[in-house]
């Protein structure tokens, strides 16, 4: 399968800060990418880098097979982006800023634009400073919708939209996906990654912490287990994989790295058990995991 | 919560505003003491500067008999109304400190006031414990310590040549400050841009400097009646702010109910203001955005910078044409100079020319505008930093937009307007004066390689050092104040060399000298060209 990004070992400082540490990512042309990560973590960084307006200090990076930096007009072609953050011109109306990036692209499609103004109900007509942020949100998502490019890169695109707008936006990445275009979203609306993304790439501190479908990292995370045994559970604690053990008389609370599960219902069976609930990791749960710094995992570590 | 029932809009309207304050100078602790600075150095130079120039009572008297007699110089400078130092100091930068400060709190008003609401911090702020009217209060209180600070200033550097006559200099200089904060705070009601309420401010400020003018040159004024015993400024001047000052006559009989004028103006105008604020929603204005058409014609980064600077270029355009059209009207009376003194006529003659005095005028209110000129280009060249640092650049720039491409189109209305306005100068000067209009389009076109090579620091600051952009505007402001005030400083020619307009070639009546203007020009094309490498270079600000 062709890469529609590929990054590595990416690193970008801004004086003495370190933005990016040896950041990787790939994005399969064609698939949709959830790009994650708690606030600071250099998301915002990495589209910046992806789009040339900074350069690397290190690291490869290669967007739709071309460098960002050097060939950026070149790139920009085939790419439409959507900021977090949209500012438009207060004397300029949104149909004006629409058409202007539509042309800066090398022409948009009027069917498509009429449609997409039509299903995000947006009033073309107003200007700049009087639209609300969710407003001026579907200015920049009519004109990336509406352009015919390779490539979008959105970068928190739906703060500020109302949950109807919000599916209106989840549609159009699907037909987006559909006419086999490639997606990156940053996001931090769980719910929207889950319905959306093929596959995800959580970053902390500049460095991706983890990759892959979501199936995939569910593997990697926690189940939860309750359970009421026939008599006093034995050894649970000296099982590799076990967390958060909680024994109360005959009832046994307990979180398992998922690849460990096995071992741990043998355990249990062994002591009989009367019943039994098992929870699959949550999509938060999972996130906030690889959220939390280092510090927080240690501390987990200590109290265990 | 009794407080709010028993006195439903009362005082709580004021709620804040010592904090507001207090913030709106510390955001300004830098702004505002430079303008401070600058302008009370400029008021206590000069003492000094006019002894050395005019030492005896014959010189002096010589001075003010050229002053009466000759209405250019009166345009430039006002009527003189003593021969005390402090008198001539009044005279000479009284209009121009008066100016300064209203430049000053024109900007620090709207800084605090449409500003915030433009940009929409004010929503968060007066979400707090803040009254409605704490903003605006604020805002002019801040003017209000900066215009004290420098009325200070100019009573207590002044006060060796006479404490009455530098207190009324201090307050007059103060009062018109306060009179043009007035002012922004009801234009900040008026329009919902900031922009715009600063450049309305501001074009109301060259209007009143323009009226004074006219007016002064129009009437022999007080000067020739034995120093302020009689005479009278004509109607144009009296409807200025600035010819009011000018009439406060400080050191020379000073007529202490101008000053009443002006605090009554001050009064008036801050009732407006408060009146207008109330009436109205945070964040609106009176002269609402009307909606715009539903798709757009604009398809490349040029058009796009053209449209949003071209409101800005109409309105530099039109007073270029009209200071032309007033200076040009002017010239015909320059011929009456009379150049007794030696210093004066030294003056005159390193602001502009070598021979004949038309010239001279000519060529120095030409220089005065490519001065001003320079002020253009700075803030044309820095839509860039505004465009980028706003975060408008960014999604330009991720269309297939290179940067340079992105920097060209304003770069061209930079530039190309500024040798427009020059030209829209020169023909102001053919309608007003009507002689001499090949040779007068001339000089107004010399004067840009000085004004490009202003331009070209501003691209290189932008593109090298992008944190620094706005010291181009610094730039400007020692460019204007070398080129204004330098000649009469008698500062050595070193510091006159450092600006660009000093190596011009003195035009009309000079000989015309292509070595400078082609150095000035390859440099103006060396500075643009290491900016643009520069911002290739380096990452985009955000």
């Amino acid at each position: 399968m062709t890469k529609a990004i590929t990054v590595s070992g990416l690193h970008k400082s801004f004086g003495r800060t370190h933005a990016l540490d040896g950041l990787d990512l790939e994005v399969a042309a064609g698939e949709v990418h959830g790009f994650l990560g708690p606030n600071g973590a250099g998301k915002s960084t990495t589209i910046r880098v992806l789009l040339g307006l900074l350069r690397a200090d290190s690291g490869a990076v290669q967007v739709l097979g071309r460098d960002p930096w050097t060939d950026a007009v070149e790139v920009h072609r085939r790419i439409a982006y959507v900021p977090g953050d949209v500012t438009l011109w207060r004397n300029l109306s949104g149909g004006e800023v629409i058409d202007l990036y539509g042309r800066l692209r090398g022409g948009l499609d009027t069917r498509r634009r009429a449609e997409l103004v039509e299903r995000f109900e947006l009033d073309p007509t107003k200007k700049g400073r009087t639209y609300s942020k969710g407003n001026r949100q579907k200015v920049a998502l009519v004109a990336a919708f509406a352009s015919d490019v390779d490539l979008l890169i959105l970068d928190e695109p739906t703060s500020g939209l109302d949950p109807l707008m919000e599916e209106v936006f989840q549609a159009c990445v699907e037909e987006e996906r559909d006419r086999g275009r490639t997606v990156l979203l940053s996001s931090h609306i769980l719910s929207e990654v889950e319905e959306l993304c093929d596959r995800v790439s959580i970053i902390r501190s500049g460095r991706t912490v983890e990759s892959g479908s979501l199936a995939d990292l569910r593997h990697l995370t926690r189940t939860s287990l309750v359970a009421e045994l026939a008599g006093p559970p034995d050894g649970l604690s000296a099982l590799p994989g076990v967390h958060d053990l909680d024994v109360r008389g005959h009832r046994v609370r307990l979180q398992v790295d998922t690849d460990r599960l096995d071992a741990v219902l043998r355990s249990l069976t062994e002591s009989g058990v009367r019943s039994l609930t098992s929870t699959p990791p949550t999509l938060e749960e999972l996130f906030l995991r690889h959220y939390q710094g280092e510090a927080a995992e240690s501390d987990r570590a200590v109290a265990r | 919560m009794t407080m709010f029932a028993v006195r439903p809009g009362g005082s709580r309207h004021l709620a804040g505003t010592g904090t507001l304050l207090r913030f709106a100078l510390r955001r300004d602790r830098l702004m505002i003491p430079v303008w401070i600075a600058v302008n009370a150095l400029m008021v206590l130079s000069m003492p000094g500067t006019l002894e050395g120039l005019y030492g005896t009572p014959a010189e002096r008297a010589d001075l003010i008999r050229q002053v009466e007699t000759n209405s250019s110089l009166r345009a430039m400078v006002g009527p003189v109304f003593g021969d005390s130092l402090g008198a001539l100091t009044a005279w000479r930068v009284g209009v121009y400190a008066g100016a300064l400060a209203a430049v000053m709190s024109l900007l620090v008003v709207v800084r605090h006031t449409r500003d915030e609401e433009e940009s929409g911090r004010q929503e968060l702020v007066a979400s707090g414990m803040v009254g409605r009217r704490a903003s605006l209060t604020a805002a002019l209180l801040a003017a209000a310590v900066a215009n004290g600070v420098l009325a200070l200033l100019v009573t207590a550097g002044l006060a060796g040549q006479g404490t009455t006559g530098a207190l009324a200099l201090g307050l007059g200089i103060a009062a018109v400050g306060m009179v043009f904060a007035t002012m922004a705070a009801i234009v900040a009601q008026l329009t919902e841009s900031a922009r715009l309420a600063r450049g309305l401010t501001a074009a109301v400020l060259a209007a009143a400097f323009v009226l004074r003018a006219a007016g002064d040159s129009g009437t022999d004024g007080g000067t020739s009646q034995a120093f302020g015993t009689g005479g009278g400024s004509s109607v144009p001047t009296w409807l200025s702010p600035l010819g009011w000052l000018e009439n406060l006559r400080p050191y020379a009989h000073e007529r202490w109910w101008v000053l009443a004028l002006l605090a009554g103006a001050v009064a008036l105008q801050g009732g407006a203001a408060y009146a207008l604020a109330s009436r109205r929603d945070l964040g609106m204005s009176f002269l609402p955005t009307r909606p715009g058409p539903a798709s757009g014609r604009l398809g490349s980064a040029g058009a796009l910078a053209w449209r949003l600077q071209r409101g800005a270029m109409l309105g530099w355009s039109i007073g270029f044409f009209l200071a032309g059209v007033v200076y040009g009207g002017m010239t015909e009376g320059a011929a009456d100079l009379v150049g007794d003194n030696e210093g004066a006529r030294r003056i005159i003659e390193r602001m502009g020319g070598q021979s004949g005095l038309t010239d001279a005028f000519l060529a120095s209110m030409i220089g005065m505008l490519g001065l001003v000129a320079a002020l253009y280009i700075v803030s044309s060249v820095l839509r860039l930093h505004g465009e980028e640092t706003s975060g408008r650049a960014e999604p330009v720039l991720g269309h297939a937009v290179g940067r340079l491409r992105w920097a060209t189109g304003h770069l061209v209305i930079a530039f190309g307007g500024a040798a427009l306005i020059m030209l829209l100068a020169g023909l102001g000067f053919a309608v007003g004066y009507g002689r001499e209009t090949g040779p007068i389009l001339g000089a107004c076109l010399v004067q840009l390689p000085a004004v490009w090579v202003v331009g070209g620091v501003a691209v290189l600051l932008h593109g090298a050092l992008p944190r620094a952009a706005m010291a181009a505007w610094g730039v400007a402001g020692a460019v204007l104040l070398i080129g204004w005030v330098g000649p009469a400083l008698d500062v050595p020619q070193v510091v006159l060399d450092v600006s660009p307009f000093g190596h011009l070639p003195k035009l009309p009546g000079g000989s015309m000298e292509w070595g400078p203007v082609s150095v000035l020009t390859g440099a103006a094309v060396v500075l643009v060209a290491a900016g643009l490498a520069g911002l290739r270079r380096r990452d985009m600000s955000t």
